[in-house]
């Protein structure tokens, strides 16, 4: 509880120092280096992962006692259980724990080392292969006093694993030296009809990703005189620049098919003049022309409601 | 020119043709009650008052268990006025002063109100404090004067108060420090200038004080003491005497404190009644000279004859309530006895001296689902003949409310409603052929003028009277209360499930009850003390191969508070309301999982899971258990331990390995869990999405033609945390010690896929969820105002689909199966707003397709229910959006959420004690219903794009029509002049 108080107090200390100007809520998101969490740099909530990658078999333990006392290395262990049996261990995390001076905890430098797999796990393993069963792993959820409260259980069918060794992919959810959760699972997909493979070597190749929290963008706080700057400062709402066709079509329509009925009109009439000479009907009757132009009208009218429905769609 | 004359009713009817398609933000004030409806409820009635003076005659004054004070009509059974206190102020007493004054005692003995009775106003409030908890006494004697003023006792919080009745000044007050005394009983005998406090100290010390009521004053102290104890309740039977119980009770004790000294009679069960089979209990009730003590079989009343002698008058073995006494003349009291005898039950008022006469016997008929009476509050009036009438206000087990008088039932009230569990909705059965209900309109006449009407409305011409009669047209139109379903799917019965374990089917058209049904799970039994319905599941709904059979839900009950009480499950038909079947289960119900498979009679498979983390499949038909064998290894689920903060993934093993063979029974094993560091994080709040939501695409086209891929997956969980010291109220605790950190986790795997924290904030937390977003409410105690987040999630391994040639060619993996197992590559994309108001549930809209947008639906503070666009909650607004964002639909960065009064769903009203908002689809994809439950009811549609796919209700046929027949006839007349100018043309 006071580690992560002391976590948020400094957070929060530290968002003050970047933006000095204390009185002013800057609507600006945090963001956070990656680089910081890497390499033990006083940033404790790294958002990015920290990927360590372990040798398959047995890692080094280098028992190196830091020269700082706030930095001091832990281990937690890692148990396996090949479906409903017991757990038993199958592997050590070791970290480096850096207290920081207002009190607050984080792990850095993630390490891994898998224990190889024995016969019998081999032979237990390919069981759960054979079943479609579940491959389970548990940490503690706190790695200073294990197991805390009790284990983070995480499992995954134990068909996901195998490609041409085991490849795994942990991803740890801490906060401060709690573990929240423990994401266990193959580093890329897991297609569903899971087709039964053995693996061709019995090497696991661990990715290991810790995760801290990240913090929520603050919501935007819009002052009263900037709001009305921006208004005042000329940025008139521009109605949305339209084509000319998208914004006359309706008049130009209408005056397409006038235009066309001029035209045809036009050419009939010396025709007719042309050919009907003796005849007693001559012109093109009139009344005609406007029946088709209040059907234009009317069209016109159709069209401008059509839009309005468009619209309300919308 | 003859056509231009023309010209101007087309434009005229154009005119109102795009006028009736508008868009209408809200609805008119003519449009209220249309598709809407809205009922008013007070809950069970805890106590009752009845006014005696000329201006209250005709009213009673309740308090019920939903923290409500209301003046009912006495006739009819309406609300004259209602207050609804908060969830955190229980009313305690209620009584009437001065005769125009509602005295109420609530928040544990330390608030006290007097309220007007004509009007319900608020005169006074006055708070009393106290050194300790006690229980709370409210007495409000008749002519008890200090100094002109009429004065109110009450003992609360370990101190004794005297109130002023006019302005609630407190006069006096007297502590009773002593650690261990619990007040039973403040009396004041009429006529006296004493006070009696009677109560217990210890567990076997009876003590009385005598206080001077001018001044509270300690007079006298005396104590007694009984060797073998007292049971806490203690009846009254004179101003100088109870009767109570002893400790084992079989013993009853007789206690006078004449004249300040105490005196015991002791007097065993056994000696009254042969054989009082276990230990009694006293009934509560302040009838003078008689008292009622209940064991297991036998409810006996027995009467004090002087010097602590006792004598049974009565002893029954049917259901029996008692009324307190009423004074109805010089030294009368009367009281009424309610008796259950089968489907009757018989009342009498009796004077309270005189058992064997009755004042009044009568036999009324009751409903069996009403269950057994309750309470009973009895009132007098005089008749025509000068004689005196009773009638009794009685409280059922399903908590409605009845007046009785003359033997009849007066009124009403089915209060039960006030307290809604849990809501699903049925449709209704389709119209057969040879039923039609279709009613034919009555004559030409009225069609035609209905029509006039309609369209003097729609060019405004109406005069108050037709706007009137247009209304009252539409409300009659029987079209929306029809029994039958209905082609846009806007006819259904919502099927509610009551705290007081009864079943109602609610009609959306007009609200009414269609049926209702206590079932017998429910009821008080020997082998089942205390029943409590859970939860209401659907359990068939025939549509596709089962068309005769009707639908049915499923009733979770569980005998008694705790999860491993064996629980009962009921299915009831909800075309009939009859139950079909009953199941007492052997195991208890922790979590109930509708799996998302039918059998061939389209029953939903159900799993059950009980304390012992056994899981049990219902039904258990061997057809079930094939189907549920086959989807065996898909089968997850996960159970949240909020008391210690562990999230866990949980699938089935095995069959049970128990000593009875139980093929439906399974063990379970856990997959994963998530702990919450206790010291930092407590969890307040889970949600998912909902099991029947349909989502219509899964793509997301943005601006420049982009695709993002939602991350629809039924298996998310929305989880909220807060920092332990922060889950108390808003304000208790600086920003600094308080946060809040919301999770996204998958459920299959307990991947946490978001996490995210916000700083400075504090809960209480409401959140939806739907499709791939969730939004949450809660408090900035940096910014002092509401927030509300919205966190959308994304699917980046489809991401790259967006080639069209991969889509033609098929190329793509839109196809293939998902595992959850594979490692996800999501995104999230989140955003903050302020909003103004806290809140007390939200909901979204969901629709048939899922095609429409959404709204949420926020239910305010102020008990009612706002509607808000999700385009204002898209994490993708900025500032300035670009032209292109703009045309999308993107609304500019805001840094909070508007709150338009006219989106308000409630409009005028308001839902009082608002608890939930439940929304279905309707079949008609642009609109959805939406029932909004607390102590009242509201139901309305709504339509969040507006009703793109249908013409409004309103809509005006015939002036569509006369368009039409308007058109053709000008058709004609120009054709015919047309001719005719070609023919004088010809002839020139």
């Amino acid at each position: 509880m006071k580690s992560v108080k002391v976590i948020v107090s400094f957070v929060f200390t530290l968002s003050l120092l970047s933006f000095p100007s204390s009185g002013f809520q800057s609507d600006e998101l945090l963001v956070d280096d990656e680089e910081f969490g890497l390499e033990g740099s006083p940033q404790p909530r790294s958002p990015e992962p920290i990927l360590t990658r372990s040798p398959p078999v047995t890692a080094p333990t280098r028992k190196r006692h830091s020269d700082l006392d706030s930095d001091s290395k832990i281990q937690f262990s890692l148990e396996h259980a090949f479906g409903d049996s017991d757990f038993s261990p199958a592997g050590t995390f070791s970290a480096r724990l850096k207290t920081w001076s207002h009190g607050g905890q984080t792990l850095t430098k993630l390490r891994f080392s898998r224990n190889s797999f024995t016969d019998e796990d081999k032979e237990k393993f390919k069981n759960l292969l054979e079943s479609d069963d579940f491959y389970r792993i548990r940490i503690p959820s706190n790695v200073l006093s294990p197991p805390g409260r009790d284990f983070v259980i995480s499992s995954v069918k134990a068909r996901c694993l195998p490609r041409e060794g085991l490849d795994e992919h942990f991803v740890i959810h801490m906060e401060g030296v709690n573990v929240l959760a423990v994401n266990y699972g193959s580093p890329g997909c897991c297609p569903y009809p899971r087709n039964l493979k053995f693996p061709a070597k019995w090497s696991f190749s661990s990715h290991t990703v810790l995760k801290n929290s990240e913090q929520a963008p603050r919501a935007p706080v819009f002052s009263e005189e900037i709001l009305g700057g921006e208004n005042a400062e000329g940025e008139v709402v521009q109605p949305p620049e339209r084509s000319f066709w998208a914004k006359y079509w309706m008049y130009l329509i209408p005056l397409g098919l006038i235009v066309m009925n001029a035209i045809t009109q036009a050419m009939n009439m010396p025709e007719e003049q042309a050919s009907g000479q003796g005849q007693l009907y001559l012109v093109w009757p009139r009344p005609l022309n406007t029946e088709i132009n209040l059907c234009i009208k009317i069209l016109e009218l159709e069209y401008f409601v059509g839009s309005r429905i468009s619209e309300v769609k919308l | 020119m003859a056509i231009r004359s023309f010209f101007v009713p087309f434009l005229l009817f154009a005119l109102c043709f795009y006028s009736s398609l508008t868009p209408v933000l809200s609805l008119y004030e003519d449009q209220v009650g249309l598709m809407d409806w809205h009922q008013q409820y007070i809950g069970k009635v805890k106590q009752a008052v009845f006014s005696t003076q000329k201006t209250g005659r005709r009213r009673v004054i309740v308090s019920t268990e939903e923290n409500v004070i209301a003046s009912l009509d006495l006739r009819h059974g309406e609300i004259f006025w209602r207050h609804l206190l908060g969830s955190d102020d229980v009313i305690d007493g209620i009584d009437i002063g001065l005769g125009k004054y509602v005295i109420t005692l609530s928040s544990g003995g330390s608030v006290l109100r007097s309220w007007n009775i004509p009007d319900g106003q608020m005169v006074w409030e006055s708070f009393l404090q106290g050194p300790k908890h006690s229980k709370s006494l409210l007495l409000v004697p008749t002519n008890l004067k200090i100094e002109k003023d009429n004065v109110i006792v009450v003992f609360s919080n370990g101190r004794l108060h005297a109130v002023s009745c006019i302005d609630g000044e407190v006069l006096w007050n007297k502590d009773f420090e002593a650690e261990s005394f619990e007040a039973q009983q403040v009396i004041q005998p009429p006529g006296s200038d004493l006070i009696y406090v009677i109560g217990f100290a210890a567990s076997s010390q009876f003590e009385m004080y005598q206080i001077n009521a001018r001044n509270g004053e300690l007079l006298k102290h005396e104590r007694a003491t009984f060797s073998s104890g007292f049971l806490r309740e203690v009846s009254l039977v004179s101003s100088e005497t109870v009767v109570a119980l002893d400790s084992t009770g079989s013993i009853l004790l007789t206690i006078s404190f004449q004249n300040g000294e105490i005196s015991f009679q002791q007097t065993p069960i056994s000696n009254l009644v042969e054989d009082p089979s276990g230990p009694a209990a006293i009934l509560p009730s302040s009838v003078p000279g008689i008292f009622a003590i209940k064991t297991n079989a036998f409810t006996i009343f027995i009467r004090v004859i002087g010097e602590g002698k006792l004598e049974v008058v009565e002893k029954t073995n049917h259901e029996t309530t008692v009324s307190n006494a009423l004074p109805i003349s010089e030294g009368q009291q009367a009281f009424a006895l309610v008796q259950h005898a089968g489907s009757e039950i018989h009342l009498a008022v009796k004077i309270s001296h005189d058992w064997d006469g009755n004042l009044l016997k009568e036999s009324i008929k009751m409903d069996q689902q009403r269950g057994l009476v309750h309470k009973v509050f009895i009132n007098n009036y005089i008749r025509t003949d000068k004689s005196h009438g009773f009638r009794v206000l009685i409280v059922m087990e399903d908590h409605s409310l009845l007046l009785l008088q003359q033997g009849a039932i007066v009124w009403s009230r089915e209060d039960g409603l006030a307290s809604i569990i849990d809501v699903t909705a049925s449709g209704l059965p389709v119209e057969r052929d040879g039923v039609s209900v279709a009613k034919v309109e009555h004559n030409l006449f009225e069609w035609l003028k209905g029509h006039m009407l309609k369209l003097k409305g729609t060019l405004m011409l109406a005069s108050p009277q037709d706007v009137a009669a247009i209304q009252s047209m539409r409300l009659k139109s029987s079209e929306k209360s029809k029994m039958t379903r209905d082609h846009n799917g806007f006819r259904k019965l919502l099927v509610v499930l009551t705290r007081a374990g009864k079943l109602f089917a609610l009609h959306t058209g007009d609200g009414r009850i269609v049926w209702s049904h206590f079932l017998q799970s429910l009821h008080k039994s020997g082998t089942c003390q205390s029943p409590i319905g859970l939860n209401l599941y659907q359990w068939q709904v025939p549509h596709h191969h089962a068309m005769d059979e009707n639908p049915s839900v499923l009733v979770i009950s569980r005998c008694g508070p705790c999860s491993d009480a064996p629980a009962v499950l009921s299915f009831v038909d909800t075309y009939t309301g009859k139950e079909l079947n009953s199941l007492s289960l052997v195991h208890g119900v922790v979590q109930v999982i509708p799996l998302p498979y039918t059998d061939s009679t389209e029953q939903r498979l159900h799993l059950l899971i009980d304390s012992d983390k056994h899981a049990h499949l219902y039904p258990t038909t061997s057809e079930a258990l094939r189907i549920f064998k086959r989807e065996f290894s898909n089968i997850y689920w996960y159970s949240v331990e909020d008391h210690n903060g562990i999230i866990k993934g949980h699938a089935l093993k095995c069959k049970c390995t128990g000593e009875v063979a139980d093929e439906f029974c399974f063990d379970t094993r856990d997959l994963w869990s998530v702990v919450f560091p206790s010291e930092s994080e407590k969890i307040i709040a889970t949600v998912t999405r909902k099991l029947n939501e349909v989502v219509h695409t899964q793509a997301k086209v943005v601006a420049d033609q982009d695709v993002m891929y939602k991350y629809i997956s039924r298996n998310l969980l929305f989880v909220a945390t807060v920092a332990p010291k922060g889950s108390g109220e808003i304000g208790s605790v600086t920003p600094e010690e308080s946060w809040l950190v919301a999770y996204l986790i998958d459920t299959v795997t307990g991947r946490i896929l978001h996490r995210v924290t916000h700083h400075g904030a504090q809960g209480p937390v409401h959140a939806v969820f739907s499709e791939n977003w969730v939004v949450y409410h809660y408090f900035n105690l940096r910014a002092h105002r509401y927030e509300m987040s919205v966190i959308e999630i994304y699917d980046q391994s489809r991401a790259d689909n967006k080639d069209v040639w991969k889509l033609v060619l098929g190329k793509h993996n839109l196809t293939s199966p998902i595992s959850l197992f594979s490692r996800p590559e999501v995104i999230t994309k989140s955003q903050s707003y302020f909003f103004t108001h806290s809140v007390k549930a939200i909901a979204v809209t969901s629709t048939a397709k899922g095609i429409t947008s959404k709204q949420l639906l926020i239910g305010t503070i102020g008990d009612q229910v706002l509607a808000l666009d999700k385009r204002f909650l898209d994490p993708r607004r900025s500032v300035n959006p670009t032209q292109a964002e703009k045309e999308e639909g993107i609304i500019p960065l805001t840094d909070s959420l508007p709150i338009i009064p006219q989106s308000y769903v409630t409009h005028a009203l308001r839902v009082e004690g608002l608890r939930g908002i439940v929304t279905v689809p309707a079949k008609l994809e642009s609109t959805t219903l939406v029932f909004a439950h607390g102590v009242d009811l509201f139901f309305t549609q709504l339509a969040p794009s507006k009703t793109y796919d249908s013409l409004t209700e309103d809509f005006s046929y015939a002036l569509l029509l006369l368009t039409i027949v308007a058109l053709v006839a000008a058709i004609f007349v120009t054709w015919r002049l047309s001719e005719r100018k070609e023919l004088q043309d010809k002839w020139r």
